[in-house]
């Protein structure tokens, strides 16, 4: 078992005949994922590497009822109108990969899609990669291998990086969930947690945090209340990086002295779960609690 | 994006929240112009908290004091920020200080009004010792805010007398329009005062828009043009596509992703070294942009050494080799640079960079301990 994404994801593609959409296609293809159809408005009947193009999420679906994960590469200004389409058609696990849509637009179908039952992973995610059973996302596949480790993460780039650490150092992965950059996401650290809590083949989990927001440390505070029996390291970016912008009263009101590295370390720490100083230290820190 | 007081005011104006009377100056010869009556309240136009508390606001009794104050204020630097405009208002006769503001909770994935009877300077004090004194109140983004909240929210902050309670709830209605119209991260009043005459008059205004949403508002978008919080280098940097923020260290970094940037910079300080600068150049970014981040920090003297982090996923390493190659062609500047590129089209990469003998590193603990050994190295002059 995996989390999110397996053997029986069916993909549809919105926003297929773009640049990265029509490259990130071929990819997930040649990695095994089962794409099934795309949607590009106005395009319908093109196929991009041999993928048949419709103008609507509705056409593809009556096409192929077989589709159960949507991934979005639609331009901001048009990416919240993709999602909706989705949302309505009852696609119930929509993969945002696009960066800077605006947070009220995000906020907006990120609410709607918990009203209609949809999962929404992102915006600005690399994606969802259970290793050797299926890709949805933007990641290279050849730094990730099937195993034990489940990993959640806020960033994209530093998630391959740390996923090739783990990959290097014989530590493979169940399924690795970029949850998204952006300040407001679909699935927190905690959701994603809860799965990886009731998967049998998760025997431990790696956080990958950054600064601002505190998504990290309501994790830890979590972990401390409701208890997690799976092993858990964490590494956090951006100790060096300076404050980020604040939100007037209001952000410090709401965070209460949270979002920086140092706050995210010590709550993590204080719910026992370790940081790593550095990204290629995780494998080490897996090591030393998946034996304890 | 953060608005100017002024310009936050004016849009409060616009939808009927009682502002104080006020002008903004810009040069001091025009202070002659004003025809406020005093006591007036002096007010430096710089998006900084602690702006009254680093003298950046004055309060004068007299027009002859305001000169005074005026061509002492306008031009200094308070914060590290030069004043450029100073808006000058009529002070107000405060029975109270509340506090009112509109903003984004993160983990409620919400707009969250939060509102308290003990507004002004020491807010978050309030919020630390007495967090009961502040109301939260969360907004379900898709209905709307009703205004059965609001008025839950004036009786919980204490307000009783039914035309003020209608008067809140018209000012809490009116910022809750702008944090939804201009699609704001924050519209804040604090305070937001009540007079001695019973009036209410947002007596500083707030305003945080979000970047990604200034395509639909160009109005705000010229504003933007104005230089705010940002250095040349960074204003020019957003121009190209990427995310640039200047730091104290001497080794320049460029990475793709905040989390991964952030990381390297981590990482070189781990290592002995000091980052100059974020510099993420984004998802997807082509060669045009990596040649731009590139030679900004070729061009900036204080970076002794770059260090360049690309893990591709949506970025392919082959545009980022040519984007490094095309900079060192455009720009007669040499300092060592450490590229470590991994990921879609990497063997690409590797050539295109070989051809003018720059080595890639696999490892980027080797790379950011490479980097900093050639920076404290330098006299030798190495190039790598």
């Amino acid at each position: 078992m995996t989390i999110l994404v397996d053997k029986n994801t069916r993909v549809l593609v919105q926003g297929i005949t773009g640049r990265e959409g029509s490259f990130h296609t071929k990819m997930m293809l040649e990695y095994g994922t089962k794409v099934i159809a795309g949607v590009t408005p106005g395009k319908g009947g093109l196929r991009v590497h041999g993928v048949p193009v419709y103008d609507s999420v509705e056409e593809a679906l009556a096409k192929h009822p077989e589709i159960n994960t949507s991934i979005i590469f639609v331009p901001a200004p048009y990416a919240s109108d993709a999602v909706y389409e989705a949302i309505d058609a009852g696609i119930k696990l929509i993969v945002v990969i696009t960066e800077h849509i605006p947070v009220h637009d995000a906020m907006k179908f990120i609410n709607y899609a918990r009203m209609k039952g949809s999962i929404i992973i992102g915006p600005n995610t690399p994606g969802i990669i259970s290793p050797g059973e299926a890709k949805v996302g933007i990641m290279p596949a050849h730094m990730f291998t099937k195993g034990p480790i489940g990993v959640i993460s806020r960033s994209g780039t530093l998630t391959y990086e740390i996923a090739y650490a783990l990959t290097k150092a014989g530590f493979g992965q169940s399924t690795c969930v970029g949850i998204g950059g952006d300040p407001i996401v679909g699935l927190d650290f905690i959701e994603v947690a809860e799965m990886f809590r009731s998967d049998s083949e998760t025997k431990a989990l790696v956080l990958i945090g950054e600064i601002g927001g505190n998504l990290e440390e309501v994790f830890a505070d979590y972990v401390l209340k409701k208890g997690y029996d799976k092993p858990i390291v964490a590494f956090i970016a951006g100790k060096t990086a300076p404050p980020g912008k604040r939100m007037g009263h209001a952000g410090a009101i709401i965070s209460m002295g949270t979002g920086t590295a140092q706050s995210k370390i010590e709550a993590l720490t204080s719910a026992g779960i370790p940081v790593a100083e550095k990204p290629s230290d995780i494998p080490k820190l897996l090591a030393r609690v998946m034996k304890g | 994006m953060e608005l100017y007081e002024f310009e936050s005011k004016r849009i409060f104006m616009s939808k009927g929240i009682p502002v104080p009377r006020g002008v903004v100056i810009e040069r001091i010869e025009d202070v002659n112009k004003v025809t406020l009556k005093p006591p007036l309240m002096v007010k430096a136009q710089i998006p900084i908290a602690s702006r009254g508390r680093l003298g950046g606001i004055v309060k004068v009794k007299s027009l002859d004091e305001l000169k005074h104050v005026v061509s002492r204020l306008l031009n200094t630097v308070i914060g590290g920020l030069k004043v450029r405009k100073l808006l000058i208002e009529e002070a107000v006769d405060i029975a109270r200080e509340y506090y009112l503001s509109l903003t984004i909770d993160r983990v409620k994935r919400k707009p969250v009004i939060l509102a308290s009877s003990e507004g002004g300077v020491d807010i978050e004090e309030v919020a630390r010792r007495e967090p009961w004194k502040i109301i939260k109140h969360y907004i379900d983004p898709i209905i709307g805010l009703r205004d059965y909240e609001l008025r839950r929210i004036a009786f919980k902050i204490g307000l009783r007398d039914s035309s003020l309670i209608r008067e809140f709830m018209s000012i809490a209605r009116a910022m809750y329009n702008i944090f939804t119209e201009f699609e704001c991260e924050l519209v804040e009043s604090n305070p937001l005062v009540l007079t001695v005459n019973g009036r209410f008059v947002a007596v500083d205004a707030k305003i945080i828009v979000d970047d990604n949403a200034l395509f639909r508002h160009r109005e705000l978008e010229l504003l933007r043009r104005e230089c705010r919080e940002y250095t040349e280098l960074e204003l020019k940097a957003r121009e190209h596509g990427f995310t640039y923020v200047e730091l104290d260290g001497e080794i320049g970094i460029i990475g793709n992703g905040a989390g991964l940037t952030m990381a390297t910079m981590d990482l070189v300080k781990y290592y002995g070294g000091n980052p100059a600068n974020f510099l993420d150049i984004g998802g997807g970014a082509r060669a045009e942009v990596v040649k731009e981040a590139v030679k900004i920090l070729l061009l900036n003297p204080k970076v002794k050494g770059i260090l360049v982090n690309i893990l591709g996923g949506i970025t392919r390493a082959d545009e980022v080799a040519r984007g490094v190659i095309e900079a060192l062609n455009e720009v007669n500047v040499r300092k060592p640079i450490i590229v470590r590129l991994k990921g879609t089209r990497e063997e690409e990469g590797r050539r295109i960079l070989s051809k003018v003998g720059i080595p890639l590193y696999e490892d980027m603990d080797e790379a950011a301990k490479r980097v900093v050994e050639l920076v404290k190295g330098e006299g030798s002059g190495a190039r790598s």
